[in-house]
């Protein structure tokens, strides 16, 4: 049996998981068929978007900011990490711009959230 | 003197909606001052996901939900001067700014828009035994430091309080890879959303303690570690449960201040309860031609909230300067009861415009089962059912056109909070 607080809306529902048969999970206390969904997905396979920075050279301003594109299994987030500290960006960076191609074999991108001009491009 | 006809500021997500409002209403002499040395405010340092959910129906960070309107802004080629701070806001609209560029500024304006957002409590506002260590920070202090500067800001970290900033920063130094070891707070609640209480502490088993506050900090030249208590009904830390965390690094996250310095010197009247000035529907102070939207009218936790009110200020700006709306009619107080703290607007214009208004407001405790009732002369002319209500959410309530009608032609409005079954 499994204990989860649902994320998906501000409700934040107490839901159970009944995960005695993994083929067959058993969801109880949620409030909507969303937080069933979310508790199914936090039982097989929990996902999350992963957020940090990483430094720019010759930028207006010395880091920028990314993401993964689309969420990454959770038991990878610090080898996502990992990655993103790895690497040196050479302004400029545009919004969107992949700084990590296919993180870790997840098939998903580490895209810039910030664009950083050249220093003294104005 | 140079002469504007709008000044903003402030350029955050309320000054950029803001005047994005104002230019739709056919107003183009806006200037936007903006003291740091970029638009966007302090979404720039706010670089994780989740902003933006209400508007674009998509989870962004806050560096992209901020580039959206900047893009806007320059397309609509409206001015705006970066690090430009302005220190004074006369009460016949002279603004007065200094900026490196410029040295001193002064702008006469024919109306202004207050957008300057909030600032930390600081560690004075809360009373901590212990040295004058290093290795304590605010908590947006500390995600500017690591989000923007990319400065390693400690190993072990203990942080007070549990709104949302404490609880964002605790996932991110723990990316970091630094060692979270608590995360107290004085309420038997958090003031932060549940999401971010799963994804941010339990993800990685970071312990959250309610009822629990700081009684001391160890160390001389660096924090070494603090003393934990539990706090009684009364808050009263209770010595007999006291123990200690060692730590390097104590951040605090014990709540924002609206910044109204300006307000104040120009003798808008304020709200003792947000600490935001006291403003109508449209948006307008107590000083007829200057308007406030944003984190300096009152806290809000969703930025989708702040650009939609910041750009219902800058419609109103145009339009008083328009001469389409002034404040010249009696006001109607709104009342507030039964748990709830404050409303914004606070009071109501008593005239011929019966477009809808959306009341903003928080709650003073934790409310189950509960609906939210707009009453004029004790008739409800709007509700809303909540399951749940809580201090760290803000709430809303949309009166329509037909219910802003009764308001205006009613004498007693309150908005109260009561129990259901
Ligand atoms: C540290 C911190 C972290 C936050 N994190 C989150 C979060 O994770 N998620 C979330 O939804 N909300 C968060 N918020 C709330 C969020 O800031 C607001 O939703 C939103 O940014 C408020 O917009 P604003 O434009 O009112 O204020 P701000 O974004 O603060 O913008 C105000 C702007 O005015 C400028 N300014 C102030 N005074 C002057 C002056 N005298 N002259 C010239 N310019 C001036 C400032 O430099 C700033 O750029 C956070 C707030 C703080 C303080
Ligand atoms: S189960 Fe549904 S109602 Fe409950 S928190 Fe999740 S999304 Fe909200």
């Amino acid at each position: 049996m499994r204990e989860l607080i649902c994320i998906c809306c501000p409700l934040g529902c107490h839901i159970k998981v009944d995960d005695s048969d993994m083929a067959d999970l058993k969801v109880s206390g949620n409030s909507c068929p969303r937080g069933a969904k979310y508790a199914k997905d936090e039982v097989t396979c929990p996902k999350r978007v992963v957020t940090s920075i990483c430094p720019v050279e010759g930028g207006e301003i010395q880091m920028v900011s990314c993401k993964t594109k689309d969420s990454v299994e959770k038991r990878l987030i610090f080898d996502v990490l990992r990655e993103i500290r790895g690497k040196r960006l050479l302004a400029p960076v545009h919004e969107g711009d992949v700084i990590v191609p296919d993180v870790m074999g997840t098939g998903v991108d580490v895209v810039a959230t910030k664009t950083v001009l050249r220093r003294n491009d104005g | 003197m140079i002469h504007h006809e709008l000044v903003i500021v402030g350029g955050g997500p309320a000054g950029l909606a803001a005047a994005l409002g104002a230019y739709e209403e056919g107003l183009r002499d806006i200037l936007i001052l903006e003291r740091e040395d970029q638009l966007g405010g302090i979404l720039n340092q706010c670089i994780h996901n989740g902003f933006g959910l209400h508007t674009f129906k998509e989870e962004l960070t806050g560096p992209e939900y901020a580039s959206r309107f900047i893009r806007e802004v320059l397309e609509r080629k409206i001015p705006y001067k970066l690090g430009a701070t302005v220190i004074d806001v006369s009460k016949d609209k002279v603004v007065t700014a200094v900026s490196q560029e410029d040295g001193l500024l002064l702008i006469q304006a024919d109306a202004i828009v207050l957008a300057c957002g909030c600032r930390e409590r600081p560690r004075g506002a809360i009373n901590i035994a212990g040295s004058r260590c290093a290795g304590i920070y605010s908590a947006g202090t500390a995600q500017k430091l690591v989000n923007i500067d990319g400065l390693k800001v400690g190993n072990e970290v203990v942080i007070l309080g549990s709104g949302d900033i404490g609880l964002i920063m605790a996932r991110r130094m723990t990316f970091e890879g630094a060692k979270v070891k608590a995360v107290l707070e004085l309420m038997p609640y958090s003031s932060g959303l549940n999401r971010n209480i799963v994804q941010c502490l339990n993800d990685f088993d970071i312990p959250l303690y309610f009822s629990h506050t700081v009684v001391r900090i160890h160390g001389k030249d660096r924090v070494e570690g603090v003393t934990v208590a539990k706090v009684d009904d009364h808050l009263s830390p209770m010595m007999d449960t006291a123990f200690e965390i060692p730590c390097d690094t104590l951040l605090l996250s014990v709540g924002l201040l609206p910044e109204n310095e300006l307000a104040r010197g120009c003798g808008v009247e304020l709200s003792r309860v947000t600490s935001g000035a006291i403003v109508d529907e449209n948006m307008m102070t107590s000083l007829e031609g200057v308007f406030e939207c944003g984190n300096v009218l009152h806290v809000h936790d969703l930025v989708d909230f702040v650009s939609e009110e910041a750009r219902n200020a800058g419609r109103s700006a145009a339009r008083y300067l328009h001469k389409e709306i002034s404040s010249d009619a009696e006001e109607i107080e709104i009342k507030t009861s039964g748990g709830i703290r404050y409303s914004v607007p606070q009071k109501i214009l008593r005239n011929g415009d019966f477009s809808p208004i959306q009341f903003k407001m928080r709650v003073n405790n934790v409310y189950k089962n509960v609906e939210i009732v707009l009453l004029v002369d004790g008739e409800p002319v709007a509700r809303k059912i909540k399951q749940i209500v809580t201090p760290g959410e803000m709430e809303t309530l949309l009166a329509k056109e037909e219910s802003v009608r009764r308001i205006k032609e009613g004498k007693e409005v309150e908005i109260a909070l009561r129990r259901r079954g």
